[in-house]
């Protein structure tokens, strides 16, 4: 099958609570094969909906979604058979070995119990779980679960792979390892629909983005051409009074297209200029005979995405899950 | 675009799926220490208990109470078992598990199919297991090994049909606690206020009528008539009335739920 288009949405709407809640609002994209393909949003944008929705899980209220050209809802099971999924929840069955988990998998793809167990034993391998093959699940690590239930996701080799959230709440070394897994899985050909809310995963991952906000595209293209637009860097700057902050944001305010954002003695500055405007704004600080207590140069996190998209922060969002915040804060 | 015709709904992959699942549910019997407990060890300690410590206040009709615990035993711990698929399904629900079955192109009643399934796989094992247990405690059965047998199926068959019932509650339930707490109460009256292990006789006239006409007695007392060979009236048909009753009530109750949940 040579598809010009893996995934195709088209105007596709879910609403839960009787009609009370749009998770999903009109969303339309299209995912070429081949490539890693980032859907970008804070907790509750709409991500996982999409993913439910795409993988036969969840009937969308309206709209019409095709997957490897076959309708999510009409051809569900043609569907299932090109599809694998594996997410921030790892859904492993804890009583079962690493090894059972994925010939169980297997069997359920309707391969052979050979081909199960040979294919199980092959992913085992690659995902380096070969030593804890025979162990229960449950005893598995956060990172270890994880590429167990990539793997499981694997057993039948889909063409089409969705992954939701896949390094939500890990250490940076499972993090590289998965990056590298995934960047594996793209170079043998398969379709990737990755949803994430780390910019600096989507950035590494994706060739095309897609970013959501309260179930609705508010950006999409490269990564590139979605950071240009984003403007590169942030500096930061810490000050010793609160009244040299502001005395500092007002000297460099017109450095940035951005507002200045000052948060007690930090001020934040988007130099979309590059570095030339970061070292003018120091200059500028220097002359006026304010002394810089801290300064650091970041690269835009998601939050500087949706304040410049949307001049709201993620972490104003309704109710981002605490737990997902608190991962969230201590990665970046 | 050419059509695909290995559907997953061919008789030959839902028997695949389903014998997949169930292996799965019996691994974990073994995997889970308390899961073991319930369906073993729990069975053996009411054997203990009624025989040992109850049995000797208990006045039967019947040649001695052994003969008469035995029997009623194997129907409590067959039923107790149902208890299991509650548990087993809510847990399942509750850690996305079903959902992630859902994305497989697996056949879709496999889940619960493989579930019961495997319940009653259990209970072979348990019903084997607790006749052991029987003949070292004293239970001499009387009747003749094909009509032992019978009683085995016919105990087999009701707890299946019933397990449908907790499969329900298993999908209603909003974790596996709470599937526990909903079933235990629904378990007891059916199985204490029966002729288990007592006769009903001897309970009190306001109770009589339910511990007489409810299905468990009515199962029980086939069961034991049928390993004492001793004559048990219609209860075996009435046995079957309400094992075909209960399945033909509660299957389409759990599939219809099982759909909205998954």
């Amino acid at each position: 099958m040579s598809l010009e288009f893996a995934i195709e949405v088209d105007h596709i709407v879910r609403t839960f609570n009787n009609g009370d809640f749009y998770a999903l609002n009109d969303v339309s994209l299209r995912v070429p094969t081949g490539q890693v393909f980032g859907l970008l949003g804070p907790n509750g944008s709409g991500k996982t909906t999409m993913v439910r929705i795409l993988s036969t899980i969840l009937k969308p209220t309206s709209g019409v979604a095709r997957v490897a050209g076959f309708d999510v809802v009409g051809q569900s099971d043609q569907v299932r058979r090109r599809i694998g999924l594996a997410g921030q929840y790892a859904t492993v069955d804890e009583n079962l070995t690493g090894f059972e988990n994925l010939r169980m998998i297997g069997r359920l793809n309707h391969l052979s119990t050979n081909e199960s167990t040979t294919r199980s034993r092959e992913l085992l391998s690659n995902f380096g779980l070969d030593d804890a093959a025979n162990r229960l699940a449950k005893t598995y690590s956060g990172g270890m679960r994880r590429r167990l239930d990539l793997a499981a996701a694997l057993v039948a080799r889909p063409p089409i792979l969705f992954l939701d959230e896949p390094t939500t709440g890990l250490d940076p070394q499972s993090r590289q390892d998965l990056w590298a897994i995934i960047e594996g899985l793209v170079e043998s050909g398969t379709t990737v629909l990755l949803t994430t809310q780390y910019l600096d995963e989507a950035d590494r991952l994706a060739q095309q983005l897609v970013v959501l906000d309260h179930g609705k595209v508010i950006a999409e293209g490269t990564s590139a051409q979605l950071k240009s637009q984003l403007g590169a860097t942030v500096l930061v700057l810490t000050l010793p009074t609160t009244s040299d902050a502001v005395r500092t944001a007002e000297l460099v305010a017109d450095l940035s297209e951005q507002p200045v954002r000052i948060e007690g003695l930090i001020i934040e500055l988007n130099v979309d200029g590059g570095p030339a405007n970061a070292a003018e704004a120091l200059r500028r600080v220097d002359a006026q005979g304010i002394s810089v207590t801290g300064l650091s140069l970041r690269e835009p996190s998601l939050d500087d995405v949706f304040l410049t998209l949307t001049g709201h922060k993620v972490s104003d969002d309704a109710a981002p899950d605490a737990n997902q915040r608190s991962a969230r804060t201590a990665h970046s | 675009m050419s059509v695909d015709t290995t559907s997953a709904w061919s008789p030959r992959w839902a028997i695949n799926d389903t014998v997949t699942i169930a292996r799965r549910n019996l691994l974990a019997i073994i995997r889970i220490p308390t899961a073991l407990v319930f369906a073993i060890i729990q069975p053996i300690m009411f054997v203990v208990l009624f025989r040992y410590v109850f049995g000797g206040a208990i006045k039967v009709a019947t040649s001695g109470y052994v003969n008469y615990l035995i029997p009623g035993i194997l129907v409590q711990t067959t039923i107790f078992g149902a208890v299991g698929t509650a548990i087993g399904l809510a847990e399942d629900l509750q850690r996305g598990l079903i959902e992630r079955f859902r994305a497989l192109p697996m056949a879709r009643m496999a889940v619960l199919g493989g579930r019961t399934l495997a319940d009653v796989v259990r209970n072979v094992l348990v019903i084997i297991v607790i006749t052991i247990v029987g003949f070292a405690v004293g239970f001499r059965p009387t009747g003749s090994v094909v009509s032992y047998v019978g009683a085995a199926l016919l105990m087999l068959l009701f707890a299946y049909c019933l397990s449908w019932g907790f499969a329900f509650i298993g999908l209603v339930a909003p974790n596996s606690e709470a599937a526990q707490a909903i079933t235990f109460p629904l378990i007891f009256p059916i199985t204490f206020a029966s002729s288990i292990f007592v006769p009903i006789d001897s309970m009190p006239s306001w109770l009589r009528g339910f511990a007489t006409y409810q299905p468990v007695s009515q199962v029980t007392n086939a069961v034991r008539g049928l390993m004492n060979g001793v004559p048990h009236g219609a209860s075996t048909w009435i046995s079957l009335a309400w094992s075909l009753g209960a399945i033909v009530m509660l299957a389409p109750l759990a599939v219809r739920r099982y759909r909205q949940v998954a």
